[in-house]
């Protein structure tokens, strides 16, 4: 699996390619040591790994929102469309049409949903009848935050939130959503239904989708294409069906084996082993 | 009726009045804390300098005079003009306006994502600074203020009552101009924040600082228009306190008055602002009335105010309205 094409599909064209980037936090922290990615357009692109594997560092440094927490890509470069975005700041990625879902909701609490919604299209100056249809079309995606539209987002339930904080998104009319970690928390029928939804917006509105997830499984059924992060590399990378399919994967993120259970140490010898190589 | 009733009465509605002014300054330091967190200790000499700024434009004054004059040997006070009141408001606005871009991108800027009590070490520094530039800018002198609102007893009132109950109310007229301003000003402003996308974003930044950003909210604008609003705030209050007693610096010691008032209202609440200080208002001028001065020996009304807030940080330390931090079960 490692030697499959590291680029999806030649023909397709590339709407975010991130190479070789380094982030330190705080002048001293080093988080990501030489990241390099592809996304393609209209696919769903997966970025998968364990705590503090890099994946949100990585989504952040996309969606320019490390500046805030003193984050800084010290090397290499994003490149949205073919020009360079790594210091354009987060409202300006808005309007280039990538906006991002942050891990943990991160709804307004004392928004009523529907103001949740409306404040997606902040930086949006279409009118208001355009916006007035994107509420629809996102009450038709998400037909809970219908019902609930009017109630303060603090007190709705987490799942209620994720849709909150997914709708909010595509209120921007995105062309690109960066989704953090969007199973967290929540039940699994929930995260089944939340990814049928972001599968569904990807097929109807074609909007393209960088995922980073925990959850490998869920991750790589509605994956087409799959990076895996281990301390701030790349380790691995290839479509998904390859992926779900590969020995390493199955054994350290889909937790199955043809050689039984592993002790903890090997893993971690292995796994070591693994990163030198790749 | 009574005459003690009637003046009861009537001290109650005196200090509503009363109320009115200490919830205008209140206002301003709700807004700023509301929007980032920041408690403005500036406030008060916000509704200062722009009473000294008001006042000097409508004289004609010369900015910086004194200075002026020691550098360059001169001998320049005024103009010589006077400046009708609506445009010199506006042009203080626009004074005001500089003055929160200013703070935004010389001070705040530089501050984000510290401590609070960081922030509210800088804005101490501020008051004081901004009282220096005060005193540079229009002088130390008492200045009378006079925008053309209407002062002095309001005789209708005063007739009106008497005929009624044998007692004329003494109610000043500037105090129900005050009062009408003061209620349009909440109006437009919850208005502001419900209803428009600017002010529904100012409301997001409140929440949450990293959502807002995430949907392409830039935290220096609003928290620029958020400064804009507390100096027309502050504008508004120091028209208010300059008219009924003079332009003179110890209007920034009202904003300890304000104080209180917040801790009653709570910290976040527009409405709290406004009913926080009607209760201080009329609170401290009741309680005066009918407990100070006949068995306390009078004075009440310099520690009143402290001890309700004392008493409400104990019982119920959010305030009246204050935002509940919202825990889901």
């Amino acid at each position: 699996m490692l030697d499959a094409t590291p680029t999806p599909d030649a023909q397709v064209e590339t709407l975010l390619e991130v190479n070789n980037i380094e982030v330190i936090y705080n002048s001293v922290i080093l988080v990501l040591k030489g990241v390099s990615l592809k996304v393609p357009k209209g696919g769903i692109t997966a970025l998968l790994g364990g705590n503090g594997a890099g994946k949100t560092t990585t989504l952040k440094a996309v969606s320019n929102l490390l500046h805030s927490e003193r984050g800084e890509v010290t090397k290499g470069s994003i490149k949205y469309r073919n020009e360079p975005v790594h210091n354009s700041g987060p409202a300006d990625m808005v309007k280039r049409g990538v906006v991002q879902v942050m891990e943990g909701r991160h709804c307004f609490e004392h928004l009523t949903i529907e103001e949740n919604l409306l404040t997606g299209a902040y930086t949006r100056s279409d009118g208001k009848a355009a916006i007035a249809r994107d509420l629809e079309m996102v009450y038709e995606y998400f037909p809970r935050l219908r019902e609930r539209r009017k109630s303060q987002a603090g007190y709705t339930s987490g799942g209620e939130q994720q849709m909150c904080a997914i709708g909010r998104a595509l209120m921007s009319r995105p062309e690109t959503i960066l989704l953090d970690e969007p199973s967290m928390g929540l039940a699994p029928q929930l995260v089944e239904q939340i990814f049928e939804i972001v599968k569904s917006v990807n097929e109807n509105e074609g909007v393209t989708f960088l995922l980073a997830e925990q959850n490998t499984n869920v991750a790589l059924r509605f994956a087409h294409y799959g990076y895996i992060l281990e301390s701030g590399r790349v380790v691995m990378d290839g479509p998904a069906a390859d992926l779900r399919e590969n020995q390493d994967v199955k054994e350290f993120y889909l937790g199955m084996s043809d050689e039984g259970r592993k002790s903890f140490r090997d893993v971690r010898s292995y796994r070591r082993r693994k990163r030198w190589l790749s | 009726m009574p005459e003690q009733l009637a003046f009861t009465i009537e001290v109650f509605l005196n200090g509503l009045m009363a109320g009115v002014l200490y919830a205008l300054v209140a206002l301003g330091f709700v807004l700023i804390y509301k929007a980032s967190g920041i408690f403005n200790y500036a406030q008060g000499v916000m509704a200062l300098f722009a009473a000294l700024t008001l006042a000097g434009i409508i004289d004609g004054q010369v900015p910086f005079s004194h200075l002026i004059n020691a550098i360059l040997g001169t001998d320049i006070h005024h103009f010589g003009w006077h400046v009708p009141a609506f445009l010199a408001i506006l042009l203080t606005m626009v004074v005001m306006i500089g003055l929160a871009y200013a703070v935004q991108r010389l001070v705040f800027r530089h501050l984000v994502g510290q401590e609070p009590i960081i922030l509210f070490m800088a804005t101490i520094g501020l008051a004081y600074f901004l009282e220096g530039v005060g005193d540079l800018m229009w002088g130390s002198d008492i200045k009378s203020m006079d925008v053309g609102l209407p002062q002095g007893l309001n005789t209708w009132i005063d007739d009106t009552t008497f005929n009624a109950f044998g007692y004329g109310f003494f109610i000043d007229n500037l105090d129900i101009v005050a009062s009408i301003i003061a209620a349009l000003l909440v109006i437009g402003l919850v208005m502001f924040a419900q209803y428009t996308k600017q002010g529904r974003a100012m409301r997001a930044v409140a929440d949450d600082h990293q959502a807002a950003l995430s949907v392409g909210v830039s935290l220096n604008f609003i928290w620029i228009l958020v400064w804009s609003l507390a100096g027309f705030v502050a504008l508004v209050a120091g028209i208010m306190w300059g008219t009924k007693s003079g332009v003179q610096f110890s209007l920034s010691l009202i904003a300890l008055k304000a104080l209180p008032v917040l801790m009653l209202g709570g910290f976040t609440s527009i409405p709290g602002a406004i009913v926080g200080g009607l209760i201080i208002g009329v609170g401290e001028k009741l309680f005066e009335f009918l407990i100070g001065a006949p068995f306390l020996g009078g004075a009440t009304e310099n520690w009143f105010a402290y001890m309700l807030a004392l008493i409400f940080l104990v019982f119920r330390p959010q305030g009246l309205f204050g935002e509940k931090i919202i825990e889901r079960v």
